[in-house]
């Protein structure tokens, strides 16, 4: 993510990889930049060998969103490894709560159904949205799913179907951090997981409200860090 | 510790996965305690109270029996220690806290009971316990549901005696408890063949409390800004006193806080003024343990309190040491024991006005609830300490954690983003 003085002006997404630092050098080869900020599960592996500041996602998250729709007042991020809900107040955060120990209901969970099913992890959500009907998933555990997903195949459940029970399950554990922190006006939906449509349809169904998505949900983040940095840095 | 395999050796230990275990604990202790900078001289003791527990203090003990007098093994601070020792019993506490051991006890117990009883139990299965085959008996509580069924089946095994901890706080409970600590009294006195004399009794009530005094000194301390000794020292201290003897215990205690005023005087602390202070409430942390108060201090945050079993459930509320006689003195400890405000009892009241209370008196800008994986009653109860924290203004985050690496990455973001909301 790169910011100057009119805001954003360009960005780079990359696989973490198993190199992200490398990773990561090779992106910054391509530009010019006065200062950098890290942000994310890698964050301190590029603290100390960038030597730049870090902010946890939370935070950044919180920033970002608030930037581009002021009136934010909950985020909901979801990545590849968790979800978090993050209450904002004038671009700071409230509170947030955020998924213990596993990935369960995040975009790994949606990537290894999808594997599962025979989709791409870009086409489970519009498979899903073309189902006639749903088939209930009772597991939210990556491994326990998948069983349960098979066993539904094998008992001559249509894909769509079992997509849509798929989306509906990560929408009940959703509903119930929701309910533990609470939420306010206006709902942001943010991290690679907003460029689900079914989860994002489902997400204003259950909510009863028009759910704020982002034209790049997946930098919102990074957004957030950089626009800090650079507050920091007058 | 390699002077000690034959000890090891005799006591039935299985060696080979003993020596394992101590490298694992080690592991974990160099990268977290013994990763700091800027540590007090006097840490140096307590440090070696942890590394000798399994070779320079069981050596002790094995002394203690050779002049014929016992050990008993405790799991949990109702356990009324001076009892004990006024019949020259020696208590030790039997707590796990490494994850080493845990999926031993995995192979016969379900998988959700908390880390503590499962790393406990696992060392005693897989043979790295060198307590077990010491101990002449064993004294387990009602603290919670996982223990009682527990200690059932290690009744057959070993000699039992289990004291039943009441569950409310009110006249028929605190009667039930007060006879329960003088039954502790006929069964420690059978197995030491000799009877508690009140004189005896009145000189044990006034090391554990000399104990304790030591250890409110230290939480005293604690509340200078910047703190002169960081919250992982504090509770290796914390950790050693639940298996040093007592009376060194106290003066090499007493000593580190000499130490900590002058630090405090000098202005030397392992952080800098102004310091986001933070208190940990909830689980004990035993020895083993060190991983909620690393990450947070490694995030950039002190710890300077801790209301916990290891921390001031453990020392707060002295026993009334004028009692005249025998009787009296039973009382006294009943009354002592009872104060103790653990999750196990309904309503907890005074423990939630605690949390706020002590919260405020240590200056914090947040609470971190620290809760053992399964641990139902801390877990549960942390909605209202929360809600009372909230009316206080004081925020909190609750962690739910067992002695696994595997969570440490999301739970460092968690704290860092706790302690970047505190500002």
């Amino acid at each position: 993510m790169i910011l100057n003085n009119s805001g954003l002006s360009d960005f780079r997404i990359t696989d973490t990889g198993t190199d992200p630092l490398t990773n990561s050098r090779n992106i910054l080869k391509d530009f010019k930049f006065d200062t950098i900020v890290a942000t994310g599960y890698g964050r301190h592996l590029a603290k100390a060998h960038l030597g730049c500041p870090v902010i946890t996602e939370i935070k950044a998250y919180a920033l970002g969103a608030h930037s581009l729709f002021p009136q934010c007042r909950t985020v909901i991020d979801i990545g590849g490894q968790d979800s978090k809900i993050i209450k904002v107040k004038d671009g700071l955060v409230e509170d947030f709560e955020m998924n213990d120990r596993c990935a369960a209901g995040t975009g790994k969970f949606l990537e290894v159904m999808a594997h599962t099913l025979g989709y791409t992890l870009n086409n489970l959500g519009e498979e899903a949205l073309k189902a006639e009907g749903s088939v209930p998933i009772s597991s939210m555990c990556t491994v326990f799913a998948e069983s349960e997903v098979i066993s539904l195949i094998a008992r001559g459940e249509q894909p769509r179907n079992i997509a849509l029970g798929l989306h509906e399950s990560i929408l009940n554990r959703l509903m119930s951090m929701l309910g533990r922190v609470g939420f306010e006006d206006e709902v942001v939906f943010a991290g690679g997981v907003a460029k689900n449509r079914c989860i994002a349809a489902l997400l204003g169904k259950r909510l009863r409200k028009k759910i704020l998505i982002p034209q790049e949900p997946q930098i919102v983040g990074a957004l957030g860090a950089a626009l800090l940095s650079d507050k920091q840095r007058r | 510790m390699a002077n000690h395999e034959k000890m090891w050796q005799e006591l039935g230990l299985d060696v080979e996965l003993h020596n394992e275990l101590l490298k694992s604990i080690d592991r974990t202790f160099q990268q977290t305690v013994g990763a700091q900078k800027n540590r007090p001289e006097g840490m140096k003791y307590f440090d070696n109270v942890l590394h000798e527990s399994h070779g320079g203090r069981v050596a002790e003990l094995l002394d203690v029996k050779a002049k014929g007098n016992k050990v008993i093994g405790t799991f949990c601070i109702y356990v009324p220690d001076e009892i004990a020792m006024a019949v020259d019993i020696t208590p030790i506490a039997l707590c796990g806290g490494t994850n080493f051991s845990v999926p031993y006890a995995e192979k016969m117990f379900p998988r959700d009971i908390c880390p503590l009883v499962k790393s406990t139990l696992g060392l005693a299965f897989s043979k790295t316990c060198p307590y077990a085959p010491i101990k002449n008996m064993a004294v387990g509580e009602t603290t919670c549901d996982a223990k009682k069924k527990t200690w059932e089946i290690l009744a057959g095994k070993v000699n039992f005696h289990v004291m039943e901890v009441p569950q409310k706080k009110e006249e028929p409970d605190i009667k039930l408890w007060h006879k329960e600590v003088r039954e502790f009294k006929d069964k420690v006195e059978g197995l030491a063949g000799k009877k508690v004399e009140s004189k005896r009794l009145a000189e044990t009530i006034e090391i554990m409390n000399d104990k304790r005094r030591a250890l409110q000194k230290l939480n005293e301390l604690r509340k200078h800004d910047p703190p002169p000794i960081s919250g992982l020292d504090a509770l290796v201290v914390m950790q050693a006193a639940l298996n040093d003897e007592p009376v060194r215990f106290t003066e090499t205690l007493n000593q580190l806080n000499d130490e900590l005023e002058e630090r405090i005087e000098k202005g030397i602390s392992p952080f800098t003024k102004g310091v986001k202070r933070i208190m940990i409430a909830g689980c004990p942390a035993v020895m083993g343990n060190w991983k909620v108060h690393w990450l947070v201090e490694t995030s950039g945050a002190a710890i300077v309190g801790d209301e916990t079993c290891t921390g001031s459930r453990y020392f707060e509320n002295l026993v009334d040491e004028t009692a005249k006689d025998l009787v009296g003195q039973l009382s006294a400890l009943a009354e002592r024991y009872m104060k103790i405000n653990c999750a196990c009892f309904t309503p907890n009241t005074d423990r939630i006005e605690g949390v706020v209370k002590k919260a405020k008196e240590s200056n914090v800008q947040g609470v971190v609830q620290y809760i053992l994986q399964y641990c139902h009653g801390y877990n549960v109860e942390a909605i209202r300490v929360d809600g009372a924290l909230k009316q206080a203004n004081i925020p909190s985050l609750k962690i739910e954690t067992d002695y696994s690496e595997e969570d440490v990455g999301p739970l460092r973001t968690r704290v860092e983003a706790f302690l970047e909301r505190l500002g």
